[in-house]
């Protein structure tokens, strides 16, 4: 080896080992909020946060199918009381009564300000005498034997009255535990301690609760029918699709990297070469995992598998070294221009504002640059001297002579182009998808069970939300005291169905101040309550409890949220109110009065209440009505825009260089085919029913990227006398078979992302191979 | 975005404070065994077949409530209605309006206004109050003694059915649920409750 091979060598190694220790040293997730966008709006921020790390994000509804009904429940219950013993759940909910017991003390012990009915006019002798009969018309009904045993402290049924107004979706019982409405599933929810964004801690939680469920259905004491567990929520979500992604990408990459090897193995017949081929690429995916590390603090599990497309590049370097011979010469300023080309179309994707793209742009600029410079600069000095490949030139020289033929009829291409353009016309209102769920890997059928267990569990999807936010809590809630006495007018005149509020489990520090000033002192009461019981068939006398009790409550300290903690009060307000950074959030999700969606009327009469409703003196609160469907389409579609109008940046970028490089009319010569390419697999994905996504447009991006190499190399061919032109085309050919199968490959994934990805590339590669050779000039392939 | 558990329903947070409530009182001890199963010619499958061949009642009702919190009972009068085999209606008139609902094991109650459903099934405490009285009406013996032990005593033409519940959560609550009637007609239902407290509900005359 030269000197100057072993600096190149040297500089190599030194840095593909910090390449490594950067790769074995970053975060790796496959969270799909981290490969989304990063928000443009702040309602749009907010969505993401919460999709990220919200309550809704911890929650894991589990069902237990099969067997009858009794075995269900008493597993169920067995599982509920293995899990409460678990740290890694918060909370544990299977619809047992005794669960609840501490909440019933807790709404007891703090009636007073918990109770909207508490008011001046409610203490009056009057009030106090109507509230007392009303409570004893409920101790003659069924219900009242429950409440019958707080009679004496409670005579003006405050519980109750806090009891009745949270009346909310009813979940079926079976055997004391939560059924599913056909009866066929025992149901409960938990609630992990770790975040939805922390999928580890979410895949422990489920690893706990599928162990816990096999020592629940191993303590059987009878035989019984196979029993099923079925787990569903944001964090199993985000578990499943980790394993599926990291399976895939496993997968994928070796099946890709076996059949190109095999391809490669047939086509030098030189394990050397083919050990050196993938020198470039694994050295091109360690430089495109250390940048993104470097760049973004965490790679996504999808970036990884793009890894596989790098494969299908990176790879056609080497063979262009080992097949053409005159390397120096020609065939690197070509890869070199190539390179840049490609560089220039992923350089666009970089600013974008959705990480999952920015990361694939920098991977790819990292993975190509290094490859290529590996190629360049390190393969050709570890290329042994007599390094015995098959020679191509007989091959070549066949294709030649069958692509000048087909030359021929390259007016043909003509028909193909209008086809294409029809196909678009005629579906340019369906062209694009516009659903943000696209992008998600989770299995349809993982999707529809989800549906299903929120259905019966009472917890549909919130769709529509007013969030209230401020710089303190008690801002906050005062705001959304306010906002909810509107809402409750919307409701009256069926505007909206209903709407939840942290308030009706944390009454603001005010309203309970209030309510405490509002009741009498002892002596005060007691006079007013003889007053009041004249004519009832109860005697003051037994009320002393009645009196303790409220006297009690003028003196106690405000509630906060702290004091909520371990109840299933707590836990709604940990849901409905989030503190953080100096921000207190409360959110108020709606439902429409009929289940359906709120009409757009609706939607502004909301709108108008919020504007209308007092601001609470002191803090600024700020409060608006988020349509979470919509948000989340119109973001995905912000973000499917910003991606063609990056790529066609990047596109403008590659004619320039093109054209300063060459010359306007090769450029024009160089793109035309490739534009073609990308028209006829946009109109085969469309007449196969597909709906364009943003991973469709990087596809086509890459489809330039790889082309604009082959179209180089049909350009110089046309250019330059001393050329060999046989192995050039042997090359091209080897070249392009790799590709194919590298993207082919990943068309099969089941992760939608790479799918869309390989059914675009794969043959839009193919057909720019092609298409730049029937348009070549004829020079192309003269002998 | 909601927590499912947070829409905690009325019926399922009354019947946890029912079970607060009486939390300190022990079950009451188990109830002797039924009846011997029935060979044919059991009284109370006799009883029981007459009573499931009507089919229909519309009466008049007084009850009377004895609660120990309050210095005189409490009464109550309206009519009751029922239809074969699982809907009961109760209609309170004096002194204030109330109906309550039974059909297929929910139960509903208007009041003021306003109507609360409550599934029967989910609240032990509430069963023997209801069923009780319609599986007697409909001569379900298989309901009854599934949530009661009971033992009938007299004779058709003069008979009393007493129930004791079975079930851990209800004898929580109710101690005895005695039953009277004059062939397949109900004249009284007394409901005896663990602390003392009991109802009396007379059945009057058929209405039209």
């Amino acid at each position: 080896m030269t000197r100057s091979g072993w600096t190149g060598t040297g500089v190599f190694a030194v840095l593909a080992v910090l390449a490594a220790l950067v790769a074995a040293h970053a975060t790796y997730t496959a969270d799909l909020s981290a490969f989304l966008p990063r928000a443009p709006t702040a309602d749009q921020r907010l969505l993401t946060e919460e999709l990220r790390a919200g309550l809704a994000s911890r929650l894991m509804m589990v069902a237990v199918e099969g067997a009858d009904a009794t075995t269900r429940a008493t597993v169920a219950a067995e599982l509920a009381r293995r899990l409460r013993a678990d740290p890694a759940f918060v909370e544990v909910n299977d619809g047992d009564l005794e669960e609840l017991a501490p909440t019933a003390d807790f709404l007891l012990e703090h009636r007073y300000l918990l109770s909207d009915a508490v008011t001046t006019g409610h203490f009056s002798a009057a009030g106090l005498h109507s509230a007392i009969a009303d409570t004893l018309d409920l101790l003659t009904s069924p219900e009242g034997l429950l409440v019958k045993r707080f009679f004496t402290r409670d005579p003006t049924g405050e519980t109750f009255h806090i009891l009745d107004e949270l009346d909310g979706p009813r979940i079926a019982t079976v055997d004391g535990v939560w059924s599913s409405r056909d009866g066929r599933r025992a149901l409960l929810i938990a609630e992990t301690r770790a975040a939805g964004s922390d999928t580890d801690g979410q895949e422990r939680a489920a690893a706990a609760i599928r162990s816990s469920f096999a020592s629940a259905v191993a303590a059987l004491p009878r035989a019984h029918a196979p029993l099923a567990l079925r787990l569903s929520g944001a964090g199993v979500f985000a578990v499943t699709s980790r394993a599926l992604i990291k399976a895939q990408v496993l997968r994928l990459s070796t099946l890709s990297a076996v059949l190109i090897a095999a391809l490669l193995l047939v086509a030098y017949r030189s394990p050397t070469a083919l050990f050196l081929t993938f020198v470039p690429v694994a050295s091109g995916a360690l430089a495109g995992v250390a940048a993104v590390a470097l760049g973004f603090g965490v790679v996504h599990g999808i970036t990884l598998g793009f890894g596989v497309t790098l494969i299908g590049e990176a790879v056609d370097y080497a063979i262009y070294l080992f097949i053409q011979t005159q390397w120096q010469q020609s065939a690197w300023p070509t890869i070199r221009l190539g390179m840049l080309t490609s560089v220039c179309g992923f350089a666009a994707l970089v600013p974008s504002g959705f990480p999952g793209l920015a990361q694939l742009g920098l991977y790819s600029i990292a993975g190509l640059v290094a490859a290529a410079l590996v190629t360049r600069f390190v393969l050709p000095q570890w290329r042994p001297r007599l390094l015995h490949t098959r020679d191509f030139a007989a091959f070549g020289a066949t294709l030649g002579r069958a692509l000048a033929g087909l030359q021929r009829g390259r007016i043909a291409l003509v028909g193909v182009a209008l086809a294409a353009a029809l196909v678009l016309l005629a579906n340019r209102n369906a062209l694009f998808s516009r659903e943000l769920t696209d992008l998600s890997p989770v299995p349809l059928a993982d999707q529809e069970l989800d549906a299903r267990l929120r259905a019966d569990l009472g917890a549909p999807d919130a769709r529509y939300l007013v969030v209230v936010s401020s710089s303190d809590t008690a801002a906050t809630l005062a705001s959304a005291e306010a906002i909810a006495l509107r809402l409750r007018d919307l409701i009256a005149a069926r505007v909206i169905g209903g709407f939840e509020s942290p308030t009706r489990y944390l009454p603001s520090p005010a309203t309970q101040r209030a309510r405490q000033a509002s009741l009498p002192a002892r002596a005060e009461l007691a006079l007013r309550l003889r007053e009041a019981l004249r004519g009832l068939p109860v005697s003051a006398s037994r009320l002393e409890p009645f009196l303790d009790d409220v006297e009690a409550a003028r003196n106690a300290p405000v509630l906060t949220a702290h004091d909520l903690a371990g109840t299933p009060f707590g836990s709604a307000v940990d849901a409905l109110l989030t503190v953080s950074e100096g921000t207190a959030t409360a959110f108020m999700p709606l439902t429409s009065p009929d289940g359906a969606d709120l009409t757009s009327g609706a939607v502004a009469e909301v709108r108008a209440a919020i504007a209308q409703a007092p601001q609470p003196p002191g803090a600024r609160a700020s409060a608006r009505m988020l349509d979470l469907k919509a948000e989340a389409d119109d973001l995905y579609t912000h973000y499917l825009r910003q991606a063609v109008s990056l790529s066609l940046a990047g596109l403008g970028a590659i004619l320039i260089l093109l054209i300063v490089s060459r010359s306007p009319a090769r450029a024009l010569r160089i793109v035309t085919p490739l534009a073609l390419a990308v028209l006829t697999v946009a109109a085969g994905l469309t007449a196969a029913g597909q709906r364009l996504g943003i991973l469709h447009i990087v596809g086509m991006l890459l489809i330039v990227a790889v082309g604009s190499n082959y179209a180089l190399f049909f350009d110089r061919l046309a250019q330059e006398r001393h050329r060999e032109m046989s192995r050039t085309l042997a090359s091209l050919a080897v070249a392009n078979l790799a590709t194919v199968i590298g993207f082919g490959v990943l068309a099969f994934s089941s992760v939608p992302v790479l799918a869309a990805l390989g059914a675009t590339t794969a043959p839009g590669a193919l057909l720019a191979l092609v298409f730049s050779a029937l348009l070549a000039p004829r020079a192309a392939f003269d002998s | 975005m909601r927590p499912p558990r947070s829409g905690c329903a009325i019926g399922t947070l009354l019947a946890a404070l029912a079970l607060t409530a009486h939390a300190a009182n022990p079950p009451a001890a188990s109830a002797p065994a039924a009846v011997a199963a029935s060979p044919a010619g059991d009284p109370l499958d006799e009883l029981l077949r007459e009573l499931a061949a009507h089919r229909r009642g519309h009466v008049a009702f007084t009850e009377v409530q004895y609660l120990a919190i309050l210095d005189r009972p409490l009464e109550s009068s309206g009519e009751l209605l029922y239809e074969a085999p699982d809907r009961l209606e109760k209609h309170t008139l004096k002194p204030r309006p109330e109906t309550l609902t039974l059909e297929h094991g929910m139960l509903s109650a208007t009041r003021g206004g306003r109507t609360r459903t409550v599934e029967l099934a989910a609240h032990p405490q509430l069963a023997p109050l209801i069923e009780s009285l319609r599986a007697t009406l409909s001569g379900d013996r298989s309901a009854l003694e599934q949530v009661f032990s009971t033992r009938l005593e007299g004779d058709l033409a003069h008979w009393r059915l007493r129930l004791t519940p079975r079930n851990r959560e209800t004898a929580r609550v109710v101690k005895e649920v005695l039953i009277s009637g004059e062939h397949a007609k109900l004249q009284t239902v007394e409901i005896f409750q663990t602390d003392g407290d009991h109802s009396l509900l007379t059945l009057g005359p058929e209405l039209p």
